[in-house]
């Protein structure tokens, strides 16, 4: 199996964006083909991360679009849907497409375009990958947040502070990002007295609704100077994918993720490495809550103890284990099929060194993207190819 | 029907149709083991042997929320409940749970749901529209509207 490598990468500024989709994937994927220094009919497979453009805009076939726009053609293409984790999803296909053989040269470009609808509308696209015995109740993501984050204050004494705490933290880290929708930090009792979303969560523990796009190029390691210079890429070591239940109420346990579990596993074994060996890490945090469980399920701390790494520094930018350094979703924005792609974005500008003020001490980073509730869940870890 | 199971009712579908009342339909499994909602297949890969109506039975509230950025077409604001049934001496698979709402209380002025914490015992309610159909996203006629909100035991 051939190792494979990132060879270029970028993002457009996320947040509320006049482009519709298709114009918004040609924008990051023109970034990244510059990037790696390569034209689109350099391309053997172009992939497409997206959620739900049919739904949100009514535009299908987007890959196809695409590859026409930047001239990719022929290449092989291919749209990835695994909800909000279709970047992640991405990501496994395009490594999958190298690591097999199959492509010698793959661009992944993740997309979305929200912003046009309302929250309401925007909350109902999402909501509809829920069971319909959840549906017909009105459920929503942010509700399964509420409802998961009171259990878990519960079940480990963790005071809702520390919830957030994380919503700070992230923030912080987004000021330094220039393609984060909000670059402004936020204070403690600014997060817990804006108003109620889910009980007991409130608006700055959820992350925002954004347009935007990331792109990233993939070859296979033995060729990887070709594009760029020897410290200029990273190489995936490990990756794994893993599907838990969607019907979140029949998980053993509800505050934890097998998906996360699971999946980092298998991305661990194929790195060589544990959890310790991790330097820094993008989570999903689209729900303060959910970035506690990760770091549990990835095995940072134990469970029930991901809160007190938040309230010690531990995973601040200058603490043991930076955790989304990029701003996170929280910050960033969401544009669902873009985050795992853009995480993994982040994660190689930390391990190429290339993070300007948000660069961390990193030779091994980590990506987990996290679909519906942790019902689809990638886990990629990066490492400097120096 | 399992013979560990002799606590579990299977649904009388005479009786249902007699009374107009509808059931709430979980599923029971070879291997004992009983899931709302019903799968095809079991938790374990065990063949689905029959029906269980938890219809009748208590429940204990896992967690809540009251969610006020709902979608088209679901009451504002909305209590939902993670239940936990009680199954009684003779199950031994795993817990049978159910997410649904809360049901509004009626000796609430503004017709809001009752108040539940963690713990609490409740019971289903049937309710007709539980959502208003072909307001959101999702075909009509794809699925059921109808079903049980949950209310505190008195």
């Amino acid at each position: 199996m051939e190792r494979v490598a990132i060879v270029g990468a970028s993002m457009t500024r996320f947040g509320q964006r006049d482009a519709w989709v298709r114009e918004l994937l040609a924008e990051a994927g023109e970034a990244a083909l510059s990037d790696a220094g390569i034209a689109g009919d350099d391309l053997d497979h172009l992939y497409v991360s997206n959620m739900a453009s049919g739904e949100f805009e009514g535009q299908t076939g987007v890959p196809n679009a695409l590859a026409h726009d930047l001239a990719a053609t022929p290449a092989y293409t291919a749209r990835i849907d695994q909800t909000s984790s279709s970047g992640g999803a991405g990501v496994y296909a395009a490594w999958q497409s190298v690591a097999s053989g199959a492509s010698d040269l793959t661009m992944l470009v993740g997309g979305e375009k929200m912003t046009h609808r309302s929250t309401a509308e925007a909350t109902d696209v999402i909501a509809s990958l829920t069971h319909p015995v959840e549906y017909k109740h009105g459920v929503t993501l942010p509700s399964f947040a509420g409802l998961t984050a009171r259990l878990y204050l519960d079940e480990y004494d963790a005071p809702r502070e520390s919830l957030g705490k994380v919503a700070v933290k992230n923030h912080a880290n987004g000021v330094d990002n220039p393609h984060a929708q909000f670059r402004k930090e936020v204070d403690l009792e600014t997060v817990l007295e804006s108003p109620v979303v889910a009980d007991p969560l409130r608006l700055y523990d959820f992350c925002p609704i954004t347009d935007g796009s990331a792109a990233l190029v993939l070859c296979p390691e033995s060729v990887a100077e070709e594009y760029v210079d020897g410290d200029d890429y990273a190489v995936i070591t490990g990756i794994g994918g893993a599907t838990d239940t969607h019907v979140v109420h029949e998980r053993a346990d509800p505050t934890t993720m097998g998906g996360v579990v699971d999946s980092s596993e298998i991305a661990y074994d194929m790195a060589g490495i544990g959890p310790d060996d991790v330097d820094v890490a993008e989570l999903h945090d689209m729900f303060t809550i959910l970035e506690f469980l990760q770091s549990e399920d990835l095995g940072f701390f134990e469970k029930g103890e991901g809160w007190k790494a938040v309230e010690e520094g531990v995973t601040d930018r200058d603490g043991e284990l930076p955790i989304n350094t990029s701003g996170g979703l929280k910050s960033k924005g969401h544009p669902l099929g873009a985050s795992g792609v853009a995480q993994v974005y982040e994660i190689y500008k930390q391990v190429t060194e290339d993070a300007g003020p948000r660069q961390v001490e990193a030779d091994t980073g980590l990506a987990c993207n996290v679909g519906g509730f942790g019902n689809c869940v990638t886990t990629a870890i990066l490492e400097g190819s120096q | 029907m399992s013979d560990t199971n002799a606590d579990v009712e299977p649904t009388d579908e005479s009786t249902q149709e007699a009374t107009g009342e509808r059931t709430f339909e979980a599923a029971e499994y070879a291997d004992g083991s009983v899931s709302y909602p019903p799968h095809p297949v079991g938790p374990g890969g065990a063949e689905r042997v029959g029906t269980v109506d938890l219809r009748e039975r208590e429940a204990r509230v896992v967690t809540w929320t009251t969610s006020t950025a709902t979608p088209p077409g679901v009451r504002a604001p909305n209590t939902l409940a993670i239940v936990e049934f009680e199954m009684g001496p003779e199950y031994d698979g795993p817990p049978v749970r159910a997410l649904g709402g809360i049901a509004a209380d009626p000796a609430d002025p503004d017709g809001e749901a009752f108040d539940v914490v963690i713990g609490d015992r409740v019971e289903p309610v049937y309710v007709d529209e539980l959502r208003e159909p072909g307001a959101g996203i999702r075909e009509p006629e794809s699925q059921a509207w109808d079903g049980f909100r949950f209310r505190p035991v008195e």
